[in-house]
Order: structure tokens, then C-alpha cells, then sequence
């Protein structure tokens, strides 16, 4: 007898016990479960819950690997430029180097390591109380979190962070699938505005720059939003955003894989590209308004948002965090608009609010995620009136047709 | 509690099961406003005890005589009156403290519960039965308010009363030596809110009876 029908016994045996709902979700994480269906006909489909958030996690884990390479060479390139060393980036030749990988892996794994421990064990023990089965919502939750916090945050912040983000951003609501937030974004949110001088600011972002602040090795880790921000030059190319050898969170860095995440939801139809494209439409939008005020000269150049209104519209996409809101965060289908049309309205929101925030707001150059929330908040009202507008137009084609 | 007996019930109920900003969801906003602190919290609770006490009896002794069509203004007269009472009270005894809570003192004319527990009760029952109902409600506020100042002052600044329990997180003494810090979002009103929220849940789960469809 292999372990299979052990386990099919073993679940008969204990069934309706505490226990059983935790025993379940390991059970068929590993295998197929032994139900056959009853009743009525019914749609057989590979898509369960299981492997669409496969998919998503499929999809980030380029990133995730990227983020590693760069936590290391972020850190090493900083402390050469503290001592004077100028670095050219090349792929093979100072960024996939051992060094780089060994160093990001022991600062980026604890994170993930942390955020799946802590997540997965609220959930088992909501799964436990209130006898109902493990849901599959925190695989990706977990997975997201350690991409879209900064490198050094302490990991007690974090698991406390988690069990805020999933108890207050998911249960309380009755699991996976009624949440009104994206967890992930919660706990982004509690961090920031619970410990802000760990999610904030020109240490934060490279390994090690905190600890060294103050000494004779200090380094900077300063963010090209934070730099813009007040008014500084920009010391990185196009191309090194672009292929994301900057610092910032850990995996949001990397625009190009991105792309490569955004191609993998898409082509799988797991991510909704209305929701991708209209997010960049609306960052666009809002990007060239406030161009349009710096080329009319409506904001004198000594004033504190002249740096990032002058932001050329486009290059608005390949810094900070707004392509890896639009993939990854805005598509949640939980959270997000059900609608095709409420999902443009609700992307488009997103974007033009996202680089209202990133301009305007004094203290944190980046307002991805307070955009996202936000409009989680909005999207099943923004339904509400897309389905509304919808009645009423087949109301009145009606009434053209008997007249 | 041989003393009160068959009326014991009118302060044990906002205690617990009937309590103003649990199960009523009154006087939320000042719940929300001035529980960063405890001391502050402790104090509302003390002045909100005595307004509704002194005011539940003031209107259920004048019950029979105010013209039903100008009962609110009346009503409002009287919370003025004693609201400006404690004011000028702190403001003589402890005036940093005045200074601290500043408006919310005066708002507490605006306390839901105030002007709920006057329209019905005090204007339906006797003198003793009246201040039994404002005693309690009052407590029943002060206890949530109590509760909620203490986890936000003991997670948000690391003190209790102005005491720093957990210990210095400049010197990095106590809790702060092993890397802990500080919740700053305790500190502000949306964490209020949902510590305010993880009560009723506790509540609720404890006593099934209370959830509504």
C-alpha cells in the first residue's frame, strides 16, 4: 500500500475531527484527493484554484530570483562608490556572480521564509477554528509580500505585519475570495504606516545601509523616486531601470521581467490585460498632464515637485513600482472590478492616481499601493454603475423595439 | 447587590451585552479621537461618567414640564451646562491636561450617547432609575475607551500613563534592546477603529445571541 491510500484512509478515519481541515490542505497539496463527483452534471476544468495561483507564482518567480541577484549587487556597488570605485554594470560579468547571489539569498530567503510561515499558519488556524478547508489565497499573498518590501526590514515587523494582513485584510471578511483589500497591499500598508523609518527613506533599500549609517563606511541607497523627489540628477541610464539594476523593493526592480510576468497571466488569461493596459494608459495620462505643466511653465523650477512633474511621461513606467502594481497587485481578481468596462475604469484610476501620489505627496515618492487600496475600496461600486448603466441601456432598447 | 436590586440590571447591561459602543455603535468618534493616550481616555471616561449621571437625573427630574416640541434644545442646554462644568473644572485642577484634550472635552455635547440615553430614558423614568441608566451606560463607554487607550498607548508609544513600561527606545533599554520599535499606526484614529472592531469581534464570538443577520 504507497502512501496514497495511506492517506486516503487516513483521512476517512479522522474525518469531522479538528484537525481534519489542516490534514486536508496537506493532503491535496500533494496529491489528487480520492472524491469522485455525485450528483448532476458536471464541467471538468484543470484551472482549479490550486493551479491558477501556480501560475501567478510561476510568473514572480523570475522576479524573485532577479530580486536576489540585485540585493547583492546593490549592496556591493554601493560600497564601491563609497570608496570611490565607479561600477559599469555588465550581466555576466559583475551582477549573476556568486557573491551577489549569496548575499541576497540569505537576506531575501528569510523574508520569503517568514511570510509563508506566518501566513500559512493564521490560515490553518482560521481553517482549524472554523472547520472549513485551507483556502489557497496566501500562496501568492506569500509569495508578493518579500517582492514589495525593502530588503533590511526586521522579520518580527513582517510576521507581525503578516498575521495583521491576513486576519484584518482577508478573514475577517470570510477568506479567500470575499476579501474588499489585496492582503498583500495590507500588509505593505501596515508596515509603512506602522514603522515608516524602516519603509521609508535613502537606507532602507540596500542591505546593510542602516547598520553603517553614521560610520566611516556608510553608503547610500537612495531610490531614483527618491532622488527625483528633491530635486537631485539621476545617476542611473534608461537601460539600467529598464533591465532594473536599481534599488527599491526586491522584487519590483526589474521591468523586463515584469513584462515577462505580465506575457505569462496573460497568455493564461489568469491576469486581466484590460486591467494592465488601462493601469499604464492612466499613469500615462496623468504623466503627461503634468508635463504639460512644466512645458507651459505654470511651476518655477525651484519649487519641491518640479523633478518629478518633469519626468518625461513615459519614463514614469520604469521607475518606482507602478508596472509591478499594474501585474501583479491591480489584476487580483478578488479585489479588483468583475466588469470588462468597470475594469478599465478601475485601472485607469489606478494609474493617473498613482502618479498624483508619486508627485505630490511630500513624505514617500511612491503611491502605488495607496492607489491600489484605494481602489479596491471603489471597484465593487464602480460594478455597481457599470451594471447599472447596463440595464438601463437594454432597458431603453427595449422600449425603441415595442414602440 | 441587595442595595440596587431588580435595577442592578440597568448598569451590568452596558457593561456587556447592551454596550453603548459595542453593540449600539455610539460615541464612536471621541472612542476614535483621544485614545492614542490612556490618561486621556481615563479622564473622558470621568467626565463623561458625571455629565450623564448629573444630566440623566437633571432631565428626568424636569421630565414633566418640557414641552415635548422643545425637548432637544432643552436637552442641549443641559449637557452644555454641565459639559462646561467639568471644562472649567479641569481647566482649574489640571490644565496641561485641559490643554491636551482641548475640543473633545466640549464635544462631548455631541456624544451620541448623551442625547440617546436622555430621549429614551431620562425622559421616561424616575430620578434613581435615571442615574443608574446614565452611571452605566457612561461606564460601559469608559470601560471600551479604557480598553482601547491601553493597547494603543502601551503598542504606539510604549507607555502606560506616560510610564515607559517597555523602556527607552531612545537609550535602547528593556523591549528596545532586542530590535523591538514602536507600531506608529497604533497612534493614529484607523487603528482605533479596528481595535475598536477586534472587540465586537471578541464579543460577538463569545456571545452568539448578540450577531444580527
Amino acid at each position: 500500500m504507497g502512501l496514497k491510500s495511506t492517506l486516503h484512509n487516513l483521512k476517512e478515519k479522522y474525518k469531522g475531527q479538528k484537525m481534519a481541515p489542516a490534514f486536508n490542505a496537506l493532503h491535496t497539496f500533494l496529491y489528487l484527493p480520492n472524491e469522485v463527483t455525485h450528483g448532476g452534471t458536471h464541467i471538468k476544468a484543470a484551472d482549479d484554484l490550486k493551479r491558477t495561483m501556480n501560475t501567478v507564482i510561476l510568473s514572480l518567480v523570475p522576479c524573485l530570483i532577479f530580486g536576489m541577484f540585485n540585493a547583492g549587487y546593490q549592496h556591493y556597488r554601493a560600497i564601491d562608490i563609497a570608496n570611490g570605485i565607479v561600477r559599469e554594470v555588465s550581466l555576466f560579468g559583475n551582477f549573476i556572480t556568486w557573491d551577489n547571489l549569496i548575499l541576497g539569498a540569505i537576506t531575501v530567503l528569510p523574508l520569503v521564509v517568514v511570510s509563508y510561515a506566518v501566513g500559512l499558519a493564521v490560515e490553518f488556524l482560521f481553517a482549524v477554528i472554523k472547520g472549513h478547508e485551507v483556502e489557497e489565497g496566501y500562496l501568492v499573498t506569500g509569495m508578493l509580500v518579500p517582492l514589495i518590501v525593502p530588503i533590511d526590514i526586521p522579520l518580527w515587523m513582517l510576521a507581525v505585519a503578516v498575521i495583521f494582513g491576513v486576519v484584518i485584510g482577508k478573514e475577517v471578511f470570510g477568506g479567500t475570495g470575499m476579501n474588499i483589500l489585496n492582503p498583500a497591499l495590507t500588509i505593505r500598508a501596515f508596515l509603512f504606516f506602522a514603522y515608516p523609518t524602516w519603509m521609508s527613506g535613502d537606507k532602507v533599500w540596500v542591505h546593510d545601509a542602516v547598520e553603517r549609517a553614521g560610520t566611516s563606511e556608510a553608503i547610500s541607497g537612495e531610490t531614483i523616486l527618491g532622488s527625483y523627489a528633491q530635486n537631485q540628477d539621476i545617476i542611473y541610464s534608461l537601460s539600467e531601470m529598464f533591465y532594473g539594476y536599481i534599488p527599491g523593493s526586491v522584487g519590483e526592480t526589474s521591468k523586463l521581467l515584469i513584462i515577462l510576468g505580465a506575457l505569462i497571466l496573460i497568455f493564461t488569461k489568469i491576469g486581466s490585460w484590460r486591467i494592465i493596459f488601462s493601469t499604464i494608459l492612466g499613469a500615462l495620462f496623468m504623466g503627461v498632464i503634468f508635463n504639460l505643466v512644466v512645458d507651459a511653465e505654470l511651476i518655477s523650477e525651484s519649487s519641491k515637485f518640479f523633478g518629478l512633474m518633469s519626468v518625461p511621461y513615459w519614463q514614469h513606467l520604469l521607475i518606482g513600482s507602478i508596472l509591478f502594481g499594474a501585474v501583479f497587485m491591480a489584476t487580483d481578481p478578488v479585489s479588483a472590478s468583475q466588469t470588462n468596462k468597470g475594469k478599465w475604469i478601475y485601472g485607469f484610476l489606478i494609474g493617473f492616481i498613482s502618479i498624483m501620489i508619486r508627485v505630490f505627496n511630500p513624505a514617500y515618492p511612491e503611491g502605488v499601493f495607496l492607489a491600489i487600496l484605494l481602489m479596491n475600496v471603489f471597484a465593487p461600486t464602480i460594478d455597481h454603475y457599470v451594471v447599472k448603466a447596463n440595464v438601463k441601456n437594454r432597458l431603453n432598447r427595449l422600449k425603441t423595439k415595442t414602440a | 447587590m441587595g442595595l440596587l436590586g431588580k435595577d442592578s440590571k440597568l448598569i451590568s447591561d452596558p457593561l456587556a451585552d447592551n454596550n453603548p459602543i459595542t453593540i449600539q455603535v455610539l460615541g464612536i468618534c471621541s472612542a476614535l479621537a483621544i485614545t492614542a493616550e490612556l490618561k486621556a481616555s481615563i479622564v473622558m471616561s470621568i467626565s463623561v461618567i458625571f455629565v450623564m449621571g448629573a444630566g440623566n437625573v437633571v432631565i428626568s427630574l424636569i421630565r414633566n414640564i418640557i414641552p415635548s416640541k422643545i425637548r432637544i434644545i432643552v436637552q442641549l442646554t443641559v449637557v452644555a451646562a454641565l459639559v462646561i462644568i467639568v471644562d472649567q473644572v479641569l481647566k482649574a485642577y489640571s490644565y496641561s491636561l485641559s490643554k491636551e484634550l482641548g475640543a473633545f472635552i466640549g464635544l462631548i455635547i455631541t456624544n451620541c450617547i448623551i442625547m440617546g440615553r436622555f430621549e429614551a430614558f431620562a425622559l421616561a423614568n424616575g430620578v434613581w432609575r435615571s442615574f443608574l441608566d446614565g452611571i452605566g451606560n457612561a461606564i460601559g463607554y469608559g470601560v471600551i475607551l479604557i480598553i482601547v487607550g491601553f493597547f494603543r498607548e502601551l503598542l504606539g508609544s510604549g507607555t502606560l500613563l506616560g510610564y515607559a513600561v517597555l523602556g527607552d527606545p531612545i537609550e535602547k533599554t528593556g523591549l528596545y534592546s532586542i530590535g523591538y520599535e514602536n507600531n506608529g499606526f497604533m497612534l493614529l484614529a484607523p487603528m482605533a477603529l479596528i481595535v475598536v472592531g477586534l472587540i465586537i469581534w471578541v464579543q460577538r464570538s463569545r456571545n452568539i445571541s448578540l450577531i444580527e443577520d
